[in-house]
Protein backbone atom coordinates (compact mmCIF):
# COMPACT_ATOMS: atom_id res chain seq x y z
CA UNK A 1 0.00 0.00 0.00
CA UNK A 2 1.44 3.40 -1.24
CA UNK A 3 1.63 5.69 2.10
CA UNK A 4 -1.18 8.03 3.25
CA UNK A 5 -0.24 10.48 6.16
CA UNK A 6 -2.84 12.83 8.46
CA UNK A 7 -1.45 16.00 7.16
CA UNK A 8 -3.99 18.10 9.25
CA UNK A 9 -6.86 17.95 11.98
CA UNK A 10 -9.33 20.12 14.07
CA UNK A 11 -11.89 19.73 16.52
CA UNK A 12 -14.11 22.22 17.80
CA UNK A 13 -14.68 22.74 21.63
CA UNK A 14 -17.49 19.83 22.01
CA UNK A 15 -20.57 21.24 23.90
CA UNK A 16 -24.18 20.25 25.21
CA UNK A 17 -25.59 23.51 22.57
CA UNK A 18 -22.81 25.10 20.64
CA UNK A 19 -23.86 28.93 19.37
CA UNK A 20 -22.47 27.71 16.00
CA UNK A 21 -24.85 26.59 13.27
CA UNK A 22 -24.02 23.31 11.16
CA UNK A 23 -22.07 25.72 8.71
CA UNK A 24 -20.43 27.81 10.93
CA UNK A 25 -18.95 24.55 13.20
CA UNK A 26 -17.82 23.23 9.48
CA UNK A 27 -16.26 26.15 8.32
CA UNK A 28 -14.67 26.34 11.92
CA UNK A 29 -12.75 22.99 11.82
CA UNK A 30 -11.99 22.84 7.62
CA UNK A 31 -10.45 26.30 7.94
CA UNK A 32 -8.00 25.03 11.37
CA UNK A 33 -7.22 21.81 9.59
CA UNK A 34 -5.93 23.72 6.69
CA UNK A 35 -3.93 25.76 9.14
CA UNK A 36 -3.08 23.07 10.69
CA UNK A 37 -1.70 21.26 7.91
CA UNK A 38 -0.18 24.96 6.19
CA UNK A 39 -2.17 24.01 3.36
CA UNK A 40 -4.69 26.27 1.40
CA UNK A 41 -8.58 25.04 0.21
CA UNK A 42 -6.79 25.43 -3.12
CA UNK A 43 -4.69 22.52 -2.16
CA UNK A 44 -7.50 20.86 -1.78
CA UNK A 45 -8.42 18.10 -4.67
CA UNK A 46 -11.47 16.47 -3.39
CA UNK A 47 -13.00 15.87 -0.09
CA UNK A 48 -15.41 13.91 1.80
CA UNK A 49 -18.12 14.90 4.38
CA UNK A 50 -19.97 12.92 7.11
CA UNK A 51 -23.32 14.11 7.80
CA UNK A 52 -26.50 12.29 8.54
CA UNK A 53 -30.22 13.08 7.35
CA UNK A 54 -32.11 12.61 10.67
CA UNK A 55 -29.33 14.31 12.92
CA UNK A 56 -29.79 17.21 10.51
CA UNK A 57 -32.84 17.55 10.06
CA UNK A 58 -32.76 17.99 6.33
CA UNK A 59 -33.08 15.85 3.22
CA UNK A 60 -29.46 15.03 1.23
CA UNK A 61 -28.22 17.16 4.33
CA UNK A 62 -24.06 16.53 3.03
CA UNK A 63 -25.24 19.46 0.25
CA UNK A 64 -25.60 22.02 2.57
CA UNK A 65 -21.91 22.61 3.80
CA UNK A 66 -20.61 22.27 0.21
CA UNK A 67 -20.15 26.08 1.16
CA UNK A 68 -18.75 25.54 4.24
CA UNK A 69 -16.09 22.93 3.21
CA UNK A 70 -15.20 24.90 0.52
CA UNK A 71 -16.23 22.00 -2.11
CA UNK A 72 -18.14 23.58 -4.70
CA UNK A 73 -16.52 22.70 -7.74
CA UNK A 74 -14.41 19.95 -6.89
CA UNK A 75 -15.11 16.05 -6.27
CA UNK A 76 -17.18 15.50 -3.08
CA UNK A 77 -19.02 12.62 -1.56
CA UNK A 78 -20.42 11.96 1.53
CA UNK A 79 -21.03 9.37 3.85
CA UNK A 80 -23.33 9.08 6.18
CA UNK A 81 -22.28 7.30 8.74
CA UNK A 82 -19.42 7.52 11.50
CA UNK A 83 -16.26 9.79 10.82
CA UNK A 84 -14.11 6.64 10.93
CA UNK A 85 -15.66 5.55 7.55
CA UNK A 86 -14.94 8.62 6.04
CA UNK A 87 -11.65 8.88 6.63
CA UNK A 88 -11.57 5.37 5.68
CA UNK A 89 -13.39 6.60 2.14
CA UNK A 90 -10.61 9.43 2.17
CA UNK A 91 -7.62 6.91 2.00
CA UNK A 92 -9.32 5.10 -0.67
CA UNK A 93 -9.74 7.99 -3.03
CA UNK A 94 -6.15 8.89 -2.80
CA UNK A 95 -5.53 4.74 -2.82
CA UNK A 96 -7.06 5.39 -6.62
CA UNK A 97 -4.41 7.10 -7.64
CA UNK A 98 -6.49 9.92 -8.88
CA UNK A 99 -6.52 12.45 -5.86
CA UNK A 100 -3.21 13.27 -3.46
CA UNK A 101 -5.28 15.24 -0.58
CA UNK A 102 -8.51 14.91 0.90
CA UNK A 103 -10.44 16.72 3.32
CA UNK A 104 -12.75 15.14 5.41
CA UNK A 105 -15.22 16.74 7.46
CA UNK A 106 -17.93 15.24 9.83
CA UNK A 107 -20.22 17.66 12.49
CA UNK A 108 -23.46 16.89 13.74
CA UNK A 109 -25.70 18.75 16.49
CA UNK A 110 -27.21 16.62 18.29
CA UNK A 111 -29.24 19.65 19.88
CA UNK A 112 -31.03 20.51 17.16
CA UNK A 113 -32.87 17.14 17.37
CA UNK A 114 -34.70 14.45 20.62
CA UNK A 115 -31.94 11.76 20.30
CA UNK A 116 -34.35 8.86 21.44
CA UNK A 117 -36.68 9.86 18.44
CA UNK A 118 -33.80 10.03 15.51
CA UNK A 119 -32.37 6.57 17.25
CA UNK A 120 -35.51 4.72 17.51
CA UNK A 121 -35.54 5.21 13.63
CA UNK A 122 -32.68 3.15 13.43
CA UNK A 123 -34.68 -0.14 13.93
CA UNK A 124 -36.62 -1.69 11.49
CA UNK A 125 -39.87 -0.51 11.35
CA UNK A 126 -41.48 -3.96 10.97
CA UNK A 127 -40.22 -5.70 13.73
CA UNK A 128 -38.62 -3.25 16.24
CA UNK A 129 -39.43 0.11 16.21
CA UNK A 130 -43.21 0.01 17.69
CA UNK A 131 -41.18 -1.60 20.97
CA UNK A 132 -39.54 2.22 21.59
CA UNK A 133 -36.43 1.13 21.22
CA UNK A 134 -33.72 3.93 21.13
CA UNK A 135 -29.44 4.25 21.36
CA UNK A 136 -29.63 3.77 24.99
CA UNK A 137 -32.26 1.00 25.66
CA UNK A 138 -30.81 -1.52 23.29
CA UNK A 139 -27.17 -0.72 24.48
CA UNK A 140 -29.09 -2.03 27.93
CA UNK A 141 -29.83 -5.13 26.12
CA UNK A 142 -26.36 -5.34 25.20
CA UNK A 143 -24.73 -4.16 28.84
CA UNK A 144 -27.20 -6.94 30.54
CA UNK A 145 -26.37 -9.78 27.95
CA UNK A 146 -22.87 -9.20 27.91
CA UNK A 147 -22.15 -8.53 31.81
CA UNK A 148 -24.56 -11.93 32.39
CA UNK A 149 -22.41 -13.98 30.02
CA UNK A 150 -18.82 -12.91 31.08
CA UNK A 151 -19.86 -11.97 35.39
CA UNK A 152 -18.80 -8.26 34.43
CA UNK A 153 -19.98 -6.29 37.10
CA UNK A 154 -21.56 -2.79 37.00
CA UNK A 155 -19.12 -1.61 39.19
CA UNK A 156 -16.27 -2.60 36.81
CA UNK A 157 -18.19 -0.54 33.84
CA UNK A 158 -18.52 2.29 36.28
CA UNK A 159 -15.01 2.44 36.02
CA UNK A 160 -14.73 2.76 32.32
CA UNK A 161 -16.78 6.46 33.44
CA UNK A 162 -14.93 7.42 36.15
CA UNK A 163 -11.26 6.99 34.08
CA UNK A 164 -12.42 8.71 31.28
CA UNK A 165 -14.37 11.70 32.67
CA UNK A 166 -11.34 12.13 34.65
CA UNK A 167 -8.70 12.05 31.94
CA UNK A 168 -11.33 14.72 29.75
CA UNK A 169 -10.27 17.35 32.79
CA UNK A 170 -7.08 17.14 30.70
CA UNK A 171 -8.75 17.55 27.12
CA UNK A 172 -9.89 21.34 26.61
CA UNK A 173 -11.89 19.84 23.50
CA UNK A 174 -14.20 17.36 26.44
CA UNK A 175 -18.04 18.25 27.07
CA UNK A 176 -17.79 16.61 30.60
CA UNK A 177 -14.80 16.59 32.55
CA UNK A 178 -15.81 15.35 35.68
CA UNK A 179 -14.26 14.36 38.78
CA UNK A 180 -16.30 11.20 39.79
CA UNK A 181 -16.08 8.30 41.74
CA UNK A 182 -17.23 4.77 41.05
CA UNK A 183 -20.06 5.26 43.94
CA UNK A 184 -21.51 8.02 41.91
CA UNK A 185 -21.64 6.34 38.84
CA UNK A 186 -23.89 3.58 41.14
CA UNK A 187 -26.14 6.31 42.52
CA UNK A 188 -26.57 8.39 39.36
CA UNK A 189 -30.13 7.37 37.71
CA UNK A 190 -31.23 4.59 36.33
CA UNK A 191 -32.19 5.12 32.97
CA UNK A 192 -32.57 1.83 31.18
CA UNK A 193 -31.30 -0.99 33.56
CA UNK A 194 -28.37 -1.87 33.87
CA UNK A 195 -27.46 1.80 32.31
CA UNK A 196 -27.16 4.91 34.27
CA UNK A 197 -26.89 8.51 33.62
CA UNK A 198 -23.83 8.28 34.27
CA UNK A 199 -22.83 5.20 32.11
CA UNK A 200 -23.88 7.28 28.58
CA UNK A 201 -22.03 9.57 26.81
CA UNK A 202 -23.68 13.12 26.35
CA UNK A 203 -25.84 14.64 23.50
CA UNK A 204 -23.01 16.87 21.60
CA UNK A 205 -23.18 19.73 19.30
CA UNK A 206 -19.25 19.56 17.56
CA UNK A 207 -17.17 18.81 14.32
CA UNK A 208 -13.93 17.67 13.16
CA UNK A 209 -11.94 17.84 10.04
CA UNK A 210 -8.93 15.87 8.52
CA UNK A 211 -6.55 16.13 5.87
CA UNK A 212 -5.13 13.14 3.88
CA UNK A 213 -2.34 13.21 1.39
CA UNK A 214 -0.14 10.72 -0.25
CA UNK A 215 3.36 10.46 0.48
CA UNK A 216 4.92 12.66 -2.13
CA UNK A 217 2.46 15.67 -1.39
CA UNK A 218 2.66 15.63 2.49
CA UNK A 219 6.34 16.76 2.77
CA UNK A 220 5.10 20.71 2.22
CA UNK A 221 2.84 20.34 5.09
CA UNK A 222 3.82 21.76 8.51
CA UNK A 223 3.41 19.29 10.57
CA UNK A 224 5.23 15.97 10.67
CA UNK A 225 3.13 13.38 9.23
CA UNK A 226 1.31 10.94 10.88
CA UNK A 227 1.13 7.39 8.62
CA UNK A 228 -1.92 5.39 8.33
CA UNK A 229 -0.38 1.88 8.93
CA UNK A 230 -3.42 -0.33 8.78
CA UNK A 231 -7.11 -0.33 8.45
CA UNK A 232 -10.07 -2.56 8.64
CA UNK A 233 -13.77 -2.71 9.12
CA UNK A 234 -16.65 -5.18 9.32
CA UNK A 235 -20.16 -5.09 9.93
CA UNK A 236 -22.96 -7.70 12.21
CA UNK A 237 -26.39 -8.36 10.82
CA UNK A 238 -28.78 -6.03 11.32
CA UNK A 239 -31.66 -7.20 13.74
CA UNK A 240 -30.36 -7.32 17.37
CA UNK A 241 -31.88 -10.61 18.22
CA UNK A 242 -29.78 -12.40 15.31
CA UNK A 243 -27.26 -11.45 17.29
CA UNK A 244 -25.38 -12.94 20.35
CA UNK A 245 -24.98 -9.25 21.17
CA UNK A 246 -22.00 -10.25 23.79
CA UNK A 247 -20.25 -11.43 21.16
CA UNK A 248 -17.37 -9.24 19.25
CA UNK A 249 -16.36 -11.27 16.42
CA UNK A 250 -16.86 -8.67 13.74
CA UNK A 251 -14.74 -6.03 15.77
CA UNK A 252 -12.05 -8.85 16.26
CA UNK A 253 -12.15 -9.51 12.24
CA UNK A 254 -11.69 -5.29 11.58
CA UNK A 255 -9.16 -5.22 13.95
CA UNK A 256 -7.27 -8.43 12.66
CA UNK A 257 -7.52 -6.72 9.26
CA UNK A 258 -5.89 -3.15 10.23
CA UNK A 259 -2.86 -4.95 12.46
CA UNK A 260 -1.93 -7.52 9.90
CA UNK A 261 -1.67 -4.63 6.78
CA UNK A 262 0.31 -2.60 9.88
CA UNK A 263 2.37 -5.96 10.97
CA UNK A 264 1.20 -6.39 13.86
CA UNK A 265 1.12 -9.40 15.54
CA UNK A 266 0.75 -8.86 19.22
CA UNK A 267 -1.68 -5.66 19.66
CA UNK A 268 -0.90 -5.31 23.47
CA UNK A 269 2.52 -5.30 22.99
CA UNK A 270 2.57 -2.68 20.32
CA UNK A 271 -0.08 -0.35 20.49
CA UNK A 272 0.97 2.60 22.80
CA UNK A 273 -2.59 4.19 22.83
CA UNK A 274 -6.32 3.88 22.00
CA UNK A 275 -8.80 5.95 21.50
CA UNK A 276 -11.90 3.52 21.14
CA UNK A 277 -15.83 4.22 20.83
CA UNK A 278 -17.25 3.49 24.35
CA UNK A 279 -20.58 5.40 23.61
CA UNK A 280 -21.53 3.55 26.66
CA UNK A 281 -19.51 2.98 29.75
CA UNK A 282 -19.48 -1.14 28.96
CA UNK A 283 -18.83 -0.49 25.71
CA UNK A 284 -15.31 -0.17 26.50
CA UNK A 285 -14.73 -3.07 27.93
CA UNK A 286 -16.55 -5.17 25.25
CA UNK A 287 -13.85 -3.60 22.44
CA UNK A 288 -10.78 -3.66 24.32
CA UNK A 289 -11.67 -7.90 24.20
CA UNK A 290 -12.62 -7.20 20.30
CA UNK A 291 -9.17 -5.29 20.00
CA UNK A 292 -7.43 -7.97 21.29
CA UNK A 293 -6.28 -5.75 24.66
CA UNK A 294 -6.86 -8.64 26.40
CA UNK A 295 -8.64 -11.99 25.96
CA UNK A 296 -12.92 -12.54 25.32
CA UNK A 297 -14.32 -11.84 28.70
CA UNK A 298 -11.63 -9.64 30.45
CA UNK A 299 -12.57 -5.92 30.00
CA UNK A 300 -13.24 -6.45 32.82
CA UNK A 301 -9.97 -7.93 34.32
CA UNK A 302 -8.37 -5.20 32.34
CA UNK A 303 -10.18 -2.20 33.82
CA UNK A 304 -9.36 -3.69 37.05
CA UNK A 305 -5.69 -3.85 36.56
CA UNK A 306 -5.27 0.36 35.42
CA UNK A 307 -3.11 -0.36 32.76
CA UNK A 308 -5.90 1.10 30.61
CA UNK A 309 -5.09 4.20 32.76
CA UNK A 310 -3.33 7.64 31.38
CA UNK A 311 0.05 6.11 33.18
CA UNK A 312 -0.38 2.62 32.35
CA UNK A 313 1.30 0.25 29.68
CA UNK A 314 -2.28 0.65 27.24
CA UNK A 315 -3.77 3.71 27.75
CA UNK A 316 -7.38 4.11 26.31
CA UNK A 317 -9.38 7.24 25.67
CA UNK A 318 -6.99 9.69 27.47
CA UNK A 319 -8.76 12.24 25.52
CA UNK A 320 -11.73 11.27 27.80
CA UNK A 321 -13.50 9.07 25.08
CA UNK A 322 -17.05 8.88 23.71
CA UNK A 323 -18.13 9.34 27.32
CA UNK A 324 -17.02 12.88 27.63
CA UNK A 325 -17.99 14.18 24.50
CA UNK A 326 -20.46 12.43 21.49
CA UNK A 327 -21.04 14.88 18.76
CA UNK A 328 -22.26 11.61 16.47
CA UNK A 329 -20.32 10.98 13.21
CA UNK A 330 -17.57 13.37 14.19
CA UNK A 331 -16.86 10.98 17.42
CA UNK A 332 -15.36 8.66 15.62
CA UNK A 333 -12.78 10.80 13.65
CA UNK A 334 -12.71 12.72 17.13
CA UNK A 335 -10.88 9.42 17.94
CA UNK A 336 -8.46 9.69 15.07
CA UNK A 337 -7.22 13.10 15.39
CA UNK A 338 -6.73 12.65 19.05
CA UNK A 339 -4.36 9.67 18.32
CA UNK A 340 -2.19 12.22 15.51
CA UNK A 341 -2.17 14.58 18.62
CA UNK A 342 -0.42 11.81 20.95
CA UNK A 343 1.62 10.32 17.66
CA UNK A 344 2.53 14.32 17.01
CA UNK A 345 3.31 14.09 20.82
CA UNK A 346 1.65 17.91 21.08
CA UNK A 347 -1.13 16.34 23.57
CA UNK A 348 -0.69 18.86 25.89
CA UNK A 349 -2.04 17.60 29.29
CA UNK A 350 -2.70 14.08 28.47
CA UNK A 351 -0.02 12.91 26.69
CA UNK A 352 0.78 9.37 26.48
CA UNK A 353 4.64 9.70 26.76
CA UNK A 354 6.53 7.91 23.95
CA UNK A 355 3.50 6.90 21.76
CA UNK A 356 4.44 5.92 18.71
CA UNK A 357 2.31 3.53 17.21
CA UNK A 358 -1.83 4.42 17.75
CA UNK A 359 -5.22 2.75 17.21
CA UNK A 360 -8.53 4.74 16.44
CA UNK A 361 -11.76 3.03 16.83
CA UNK A 362 -15.53 3.79 15.37
CA UNK A 363 -18.76 2.37 15.02
CA UNK A 364 -21.93 2.55 13.14
CA UNK A 365 -25.56 1.11 13.83
CA UNK A 366 -27.19 -0.12 16.52
CA UNK A 367 -24.92 -1.70 20.06
CA UNK A 368 -22.11 -1.57 17.29
CA UNK A 369 -23.46 -3.29 13.95
CA UNK A 370 -20.15 -2.33 12.46
CA UNK A 371 -16.72 -1.21 13.84
CA UNK A 372 -13.79 0.95 12.08
CA UNK A 373 -10.07 0.65 13.10
CA UNK A 374 -6.82 2.50 12.16
CA UNK A 375 -3.45 1.87 13.24
CA UNK A 376 -1.34 5.21 13.31
CA UNK A 377 2.26 5.34 13.32
CA UNK A 378 4.68 8.16 13.57
CA UNK B 1 -40.79 30.34 16.49
CA UNK B 2 -37.13 31.93 17.25
CA UNK B 3 -36.50 31.25 21.30
CA UNK B 4 -33.68 33.09 23.13
CA UNK B 5 -31.45 31.04 24.28
CA UNK B 6 -30.27 32.80 27.78
CA UNK B 7 -26.44 33.81 28.03
CA UNK B 8 -25.49 31.29 25.32
CA UNK B 9 -25.52 34.45 22.61
CA UNK B 10 -27.96 32.38 20.29
CA UNK B 11 -31.18 31.67 19.62
CA UNK B 12 -33.32 28.80 18.06
CA UNK B 13 -35.59 28.86 15.04
CA UNK B 14 -38.23 25.92 15.93
CA UNK B 15 -39.51 23.76 13.74
CA UNK B 16 -40.78 20.19 12.75
CA UNK B 17 -40.66 17.61 10.01
CA UNK B 18 -44.05 15.70 9.44
CA UNK B 19 -43.83 12.65 6.93
CA UNK B 20 -45.79 9.56 6.22
CA UNK B 21 -44.65 6.47 5.42
CA UNK B 22 -46.55 3.26 4.72
CA UNK B 23 -43.97 -0.16 4.92
CA UNK B 24 -45.03 -2.64 2.90
CA UNK B 25 -44.74 -5.95 4.67
CA UNK B 26 -43.64 -7.97 1.70
CA UNK B 27 -44.20 -11.84 1.51
CA UNK B 28 -42.08 -12.96 4.57
CA UNK B 29 -42.85 -10.52 6.97
CA UNK B 30 -46.61 -10.67 5.81
CA UNK B 31 -47.46 -14.73 6.19
CA UNK B 32 -45.46 -14.06 9.50
CA UNK B 33 -47.89 -11.31 10.72
CA UNK B 34 -50.99 -13.11 9.37
CA UNK B 35 -50.31 -16.29 11.38
CA UNK B 36 -50.20 -14.06 14.12
CA UNK B 37 -53.07 -11.98 13.79
CA UNK B 38 -55.59 -14.97 12.43
CA UNK B 39 -54.32 -17.99 14.33
CA UNK B 40 -52.11 -16.52 17.54
CA UNK B 41 -49.22 -18.48 15.91
CA UNK B 42 -45.34 -16.99 15.50
CA UNK B 43 -43.41 -18.77 12.73
CA UNK B 44 -39.61 -18.99 12.26
CA UNK B 45 -38.12 -19.44 8.51
CA UNK B 46 -35.20 -22.39 8.16
CA UNK B 47 -31.63 -21.89 6.25
CA UNK B 48 -31.35 -24.96 4.15
CA UNK B 49 -28.00 -24.59 4.36
CA UNK B 50 -27.04 -24.21 8.08
CA UNK B 51 -29.93 -25.30 9.29
CA UNK B 52 -30.52 -22.35 11.70
CA UNK B 53 -34.27 -21.09 12.13
CA UNK B 54 -34.80 -17.55 12.49
CA UNK B 55 -37.16 -15.59 14.09
CA UNK B 56 -38.56 -12.77 13.04
CA UNK B 57 -38.40 -14.43 9.55
CA UNK B 58 -36.41 -13.36 6.76
CA UNK B 59 -36.17 -14.17 2.67
CA UNK B 60 -32.67 -15.34 3.13
CA UNK B 61 -30.14 -16.77 5.52
CA UNK B 62 -27.79 -13.60 6.79
CA UNK B 63 -25.09 -16.02 7.61
CA UNK B 64 -24.77 -18.31 3.99
CA UNK B 65 -26.94 -16.15 1.67
CA UNK B 66 -29.59 -18.84 1.15
CA UNK B 67 -32.80 -18.15 0.15
CA UNK B 68 -34.92 -19.64 3.00
CA UNK B 69 -38.38 -21.15 1.94
CA UNK B 70 -38.94 -23.83 4.75
CA UNK B 71 -41.20 -22.39 7.74
CA UNK B 72 -41.28 -23.79 11.01
CA UNK B 73 -43.99 -23.44 13.50
CA UNK B 74 -42.82 -22.50 16.98
CA UNK B 75 -44.52 -22.66 20.00
CA UNK B 76 -44.10 -19.26 21.73
CA UNK B 77 -42.27 -20.01 24.63
CA UNK B 78 -38.69 -19.69 25.10
CA UNK B 79 -36.30 -18.53 27.20
CA UNK B 80 -35.17 -14.97 28.41
CA UNK B 81 -31.37 -14.10 27.29
CA UNK B 82 -31.30 -10.29 28.16
CA UNK B 83 -33.52 -7.54 29.52
CA UNK B 84 -33.76 -3.76 30.61
CA UNK B 85 -36.17 -1.72 32.14
CA UNK B 86 -36.86 1.93 30.22
CA UNK B 87 -37.33 4.10 33.26
CA UNK B 88 -37.44 7.46 30.89
CA UNK B 89 -40.35 8.38 28.99
CA UNK B 90 -39.92 9.44 25.55
CA UNK B 91 -44.25 9.91 24.36
CA UNK B 92 -43.80 9.67 20.54
CA UNK B 93 -42.06 6.09 20.35
CA UNK B 94 -43.15 4.35 23.54
CA UNK B 95 -45.98 1.50 23.42
CA UNK B 96 -46.83 2.07 27.39
CA UNK B 97 -46.07 4.28 29.74
CA UNK B 98 -42.53 3.60 31.65
CA UNK B 99 -41.44 1.87 33.42
CA UNK B 100 -41.27 -0.78 31.28
CA UNK B 101 -39.81 -4.13 30.61
CA UNK B 102 -38.29 -5.19 26.94
CA UNK B 103 -36.78 -8.58 26.57
CA UNK B 104 -34.97 -10.68 24.18
CA UNK B 105 -36.42 -14.22 23.68
CA UNK B 106 -34.84 -16.94 22.22
CA UNK B 107 -38.01 -19.04 21.56
CA UNK B 108 -38.11 -22.82 21.61
CA UNK B 109 -37.13 -24.20 17.92
CA UNK B 110 -35.48 -21.54 16.90
CA UNK B 111 -31.82 -19.75 16.49
CA UNK B 112 -32.08 -16.50 17.36
CA UNK B 113 -34.18 -13.94 19.76
CA UNK B 114 -37.24 -11.88 19.33
CA UNK B 115 -37.17 -8.78 21.28
CA UNK B 116 -40.45 -7.21 22.74
CA UNK B 117 -42.24 -6.22 25.81
CA UNK B 118 -42.22 -8.73 28.99
CA UNK B 119 -45.51 -8.42 31.04
CA UNK B 120 -47.35 -10.18 34.30
CA UNK B 121 -44.27 -9.96 36.18
CA UNK B 122 -42.81 -7.61 38.67
CA UNK B 123 -39.94 -5.45 37.30
CA UNK B 124 -37.64 -6.29 40.45
CA UNK B 125 -38.04 -10.21 39.64
CA UNK B 126 -37.19 -10.32 36.20
CA UNK B 127 -34.07 -13.02 35.36
CA UNK B 128 -32.35 -13.93 32.55
CA UNK B 129 -33.11 -17.68 31.90
CA UNK B 130 -36.44 -17.09 32.92
CA UNK B 131 -39.33 -19.14 30.89
CA UNK B 132 -41.68 -17.30 29.09
CA UNK B 133 -44.63 -17.16 26.83
CA UNK B 134 -45.94 -14.91 24.18
CA UNK B 135 -49.71 -13.62 25.16
CA UNK B 136 -51.74 -12.31 22.24
CA UNK B 137 -53.95 -9.29 22.32
CA UNK B 138 -57.81 -9.98 21.76
CA UNK B 139 -58.16 -7.74 19.16
CA UNK B 140 -55.46 -8.04 16.49
CA UNK B 141 -53.99 -5.77 13.65
CA UNK B 142 -51.83 -7.71 12.13
CA UNK B 143 -48.58 -5.91 13.47
CA UNK B 144 -45.72 -6.37 16.09
CA UNK B 145 -48.06 -5.62 19.11
CA UNK B 146 -50.65 -8.35 18.44
CA UNK B 147 -48.35 -9.94 20.43
CA UNK B 148 -49.21 -8.05 23.53
CA UNK B 149 -46.19 -9.21 25.68
CA UNK B 150 -43.85 -12.25 27.31
CA UNK B 151 -44.92 -13.46 30.40
CA UNK B 152 -43.20 -15.94 32.71
CA UNK B 153 -44.37 -19.21 32.16
CA UNK B 154 -45.95 -20.41 35.46
CA UNK B 155 -44.17 -23.96 36.69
Amino acid sequence: MERVAIVGIAQTKYQRISPSSHDEMAFEVTREALDDAGLEITDIDNTVTCTNDFWDGRTISCMTITDATGSSNVPTTNVEGDGTYGVLMGLMRILSGHFNRTLIVAQSKGSVGISNLITNAIFDPLFERMLGLDAVNSAALQARRYMTKFGITPEQCAKASVKNHKNAQKNPYAQLPLDISVEDVLNSKMLADPIRLLDTSPISDGACAIILARESDSKKCRNKPIWIKGVGHSTDTYHLGDRDLADVSVLATAAKTAYDMAGIKNPKEVINIAEIYDAFSYMELMWTEGLGFCERGEGGDLIDSGETQIGGSLPVNPSGGVLSAHAVLAAGMARIAEVVLQLRGTAEDRQVRGAKVGLAHGIEGACGQGHCVFVLGS
Amino acid sequence: MTIELGNTGSRIHESRIKLQYNWWLGKIAGRFYEEIRDRCKIWGIKCPQCNLVFVPPKDNCPKCFCKMNEWIELSGTGILTTYTIVRYPVPMIQPVEPPFPLGIIHLDGADTGLIHLLGEIDIDQIEVGMRMQAVFKEKREGNLLDIKYFKPVRA
